[in-house]
């Protein structure tokens, strides 16, 4: 696992784990309620989780959450982008739409988050969104239709717009 | 239970409700399914709002209400705008069109030409969505209400008839009698399995007494089919309903929805109907009056398709990792935790509703002769109408993809059809006239499985089709079980290696033996099938797998590895700039005379090709 570089605010975490009654059939909520504070699970949040929760280990938790596509153990991007990769996204060339996001991104093996923090990418099996083939989905947006220049535009779209 | 009376009249509310529809004038349903919504559906409904203000002041209509419905199926030709008073469906619509169709047809009655849809076939305008073919072939009973009603309003599924058919299970009071009724009807579960949905329900009755768990399962993991998202984005209450009368009939008060994360809408719009429906009592506590109590909680699966097989999806609600158990006790006497438990899946709970008002008979005059009814299937690839359709279940392939898919997009030929998505298999030509039923499907090698249909064209690589499809169970096997942790990792070893010229004649019996292998020896279905794509594809295709084996080509032109790039002499220029654009330095040549590639350097990438002003790089 990757170090964390931010500061865990534990009493948040107690907050979550009270809402749902520290209870171990919410387990997978709870990871994802985490996410949704931090945009990954950080290692000492792992931990503590495992920890506070009755019949469970740090083990367990760490389990669950490597099992879950869902769920990061590295930092996401400010620009979360999920590329879909479904049956109808791909006979459609979703393929060619990913490598353009790698290279524009210039995203090394491996790797799947800037080393500005600014993007990260994920590839995802279906949205459901089959329709608009092929799809992709930036920080919760859709975008229809996608090529390689049209991806390439959204990402400088969103560059420009950090750099004001 | 002795308290039969409801307390309320769900006639009474019907009237009410319908009363409500009629006062809203003149109405204009704008699709809001997760499709229409990326296009741009709030923009265009936004518009239609602000230019609706002066309706009463422009037109005979008094007032004019934007409708935001679910999932019409017709994604592709989103955003859809719907107006039925004026028989019109307008197609693409853009925020900019909005004031045009407005001041055009609206007010001047006169419809917008241009936002009409277009026959692929005769290239005729279509504005009645009756008549436009994807629709006028659809047989829509669960998908009946989808972008037909406000996706978030209680009030609009009471109009067509919501919770009526719970109202009249309550009332007879007999749930042995809905149970019969389910089984008369020859339902069979929509979620792949087939099995059929009365027996599973008497089943788990017979464990009446205790606490038991209904469970939907709408984890939608098939990558190319979306009808339980639609289902649950456009007509939510249907679902709910179906599982309070699954629940009456097994006696439990308890249920949950199973959705997959990358569903939001979805999850969003259920919580809504949830929250509604209790409140009014036909959800929650005491529902009707009576002492019938259901509860339904949400489930957000956390991405992983292991998770849509039963026992696999009953470990993720129990918080634990999405791997299958033996099924050597049954989840009908302990599943969730460890209590009689009944899964079935979106269109399964959504047919329900419709058996008990309309009866059993009815739903089993649609269909064949052992799979009754309608199937939904998710109609994506290589074709012009791309979207949700709903179909009796003796509909052939060639009805499919040539009336409601409107054929082959940009007059390529039909090649194959994948159903079933990585659990099925492939259907060709000869299958065209078949009736895509449970039997039919399964003596060629293919199942119904969730209805996702991909069309394949000439350009579709079909080696490669089945290196995706093995790729993706490969990368989604939970990993318990050897013969499908190894058995899929090999296999998409193979045919990595085939689609890369390197396989061997060998290489062909060696997958077979472990497709047979697999199939026969994994734990649970995500394994039992993970083989079905390749074993199908090597029936049908041996040829082109032997093409990229023996001639190391690929007969579709797809496989990068097996692509040759050359420059035709005649066309070269010379003028050195995909000399300049290859990265690894494989082209030479002198300037004004044609330039060479060099095969043992080239890396296909492609670069030359894109750069030439002139056309002159060639693939074959």
């Amino acid at each position: 696992m990757i170090k964390s570089t931010i500061d865990i605010d534990f009493s948040k975490i107690d907050d979550i784990l009270k809402s749902y009654n520290y209870e171990k059939s919410s387990l997978i909520a709870i990871l994802q309620k985490v996410q949704e504070l931090y945009k990954y699970l950080p290692e000492e949040a792992i931990t503590y989780i495992g920890e506070r929760m009755e019949g469970l280990s740090p083990a367990t938790v760490y389990g669950v959450a490597t099992f879950y596509a869902q769920f990061s153990l590295e930092p996401k991007g400010k620009y979360e982008i999920k590329v879909c990769d479904g049956t109808a996204c791909h006979v459609r060339g979703s393929s060619g739409v990913l490598a353009a996001i790698k290279e524009k991104l210039n995203l090394e093996k491996g790797k799947f988050t800037t080393a500005d923090g600014l993007f990260s990418l994920e590839i995802v099996s279906c949205l459901g969104a089959c329709g608009l083939a092929p799809a992709i989905v930036v920080n919760g947006t859709v975008h229809p239709q996608m090529t390689p220049d049209a991806v390439s535009t959204i990402i400088d779209t969103l560059v420009s717009k950090e750099r004001g | 239970m002795e308290k039969t009376c409801l307390n309320i009249d769900i006639k009474e509310e019907q009237k009410k409700a319908q009363e409500y529809i009629k006062n809203q004038g003149l109405r204009v349903l704008v699709c809001s399914g997760t499709g229409c919504m990326a296009n741009g559906s709030a923009k265009v409904m936004e518009k239609f709002r602000e230019l609706g203000a002066n309706v009463s002041t422009l037109t005979q209509h008094d007032k004019m209400t934007i409708v935001p419905t679910g999932c019409h199926g017709f994604c592709e030709q989103g955003v859809l705008v719907i107006i039925p008073e004026l028989h019109t469906t307008y197609v693409k619509v853009k925020v900019e069109d909005v004031e045009e169709i407005f001041n055009s047809h609206i007010v001047g009655g006169k419809p917008v030409e241009r936002l009409l849809y277009t026959d692929p076939a005769t290239g005729n305008k279509v504005a009645r969505s009756e008549e436009i073919n994807f629709y006028a072939k659809q047989t829509r009973t669960a998908l009946a209400n989808c972008g037909r009603i406000a996706a978030e309003s209680l009030q609009e599924s009471i109009a067509m008839r919501g919770y009526e058919a719970l109202a009249k299970v309550l009332e007879e009071n007999k749930p042995d009698d809905v149970i019969t009724e389910i089984e008369n009807s020859g339902l069979r579960g929509r979620g792949g399995g087939g099995f059929p949905t009365g027996r599973k329900w008497r089943s788990v009755s017979r464990y009446k007494g205790g606490k038991s768990y209904v469970i939907c399962n709408g984890d939608e993991g098939d990558p190319g089919a979306f009808m339980d998202r639609s289902v649950m984005e456009g007509d939510p209450h249907k679902l709910l309903e179906g599982m309070a009368i699954a629940a009456f009939a097994i006696g439990s008060d308890e249920g949950y929805i199973y959705v997959r994360a990358e569903y939001p809408l979805a999850i969003h719009r259920l919580r809504v109907a949830i929250r509604e429906a209790e409140e009014n009592h036909y959800l929650g506590d005491n529902i009707f009056g009576t002492d019938f109590s259901f509860h339904i909680h949400i489930k957000e699966g956390a991405g992983a398709f292991v998770c849509g097989e039963s026992s696999a999806l009953i470990a993720s609600i129990e918080g634990e990792r999405g791997m299958p158990r033996p099924k050597n006790i049954h989840m009908a006497e302990k599943g969730l935790f460890n209590r009689p438990t009944l899964l079935n899946n979106v269109e399964t709970f959504a047919n329900v509703p419709l058996i008990i008002l309309n009866g059993a008979d009815w739903f089993s005059s649609m269909g064949t002769e052992n799979s009754k009814g309608t199937k939904t299937f998710a109609l994506t690839g290589e074709v012009n109408n791309t979207g949700l359709i709903e179909v009796p279940m003796n509909t052939t392939l060639r009805e499919i993809v040539f009336d409601l898919g409107g054929g082959i997009r940009n007059g390529k030929k039909f090649k194959a059809v994948q159903i079933g998505g990585p659990s099925g298999g492939c259907l060709t030509e000869e299958h065209l006239d078949m009736p895509m039923d449970y039997e039919n499907l399964k003596s060629v090698g293919a199942m119904v499985g969730s209805g996702g249909l991909v069309v394949m064209n000439e350009d579709t690589c079909i080696v490669e089709v089945a290196r995706f499809f093995m790729n993706f169970t490969q990368h989604e096997s939970c990993g318990k079980c050897t013969p499908c942790r190894e058995g899929t990792k090999n296999m998409l070893a193979i045919l990595t290696k085939i689609v890369e010229g390197k396989g061997t004649m060998e290489d062909l019996d060696t997958l077979e033996e472990l497709a047979e292998v697999v199939k026969e020896s994994s734990l649970c279905g995500l394994g039992k099938s993970a083989p079905n794509p390749v074993l199908s594809t090597l029936k049908y295709f041996r040829d082109e797998y032997i093409a990229h084996i023996r001639d190391k080509k690929c007969p579709a032109g797809v496989c990068t590895a097996l692509k040759t790039y050359t420059i035709n002499p005649e066309k070269c220029k010379g003028c050195s700039k995909c000399a300049r654009n290859c990265p690894v330095g494989a082209i030479d040549g002198v300037i004004k005379s044609p330039f060479k590639i060099d095969q043992s350097k080239c890396i296909k990438c492609g670069a030359c090709m894109n750069g030439c002003a002139f056309k002159a790089v060639e693939l074959s």
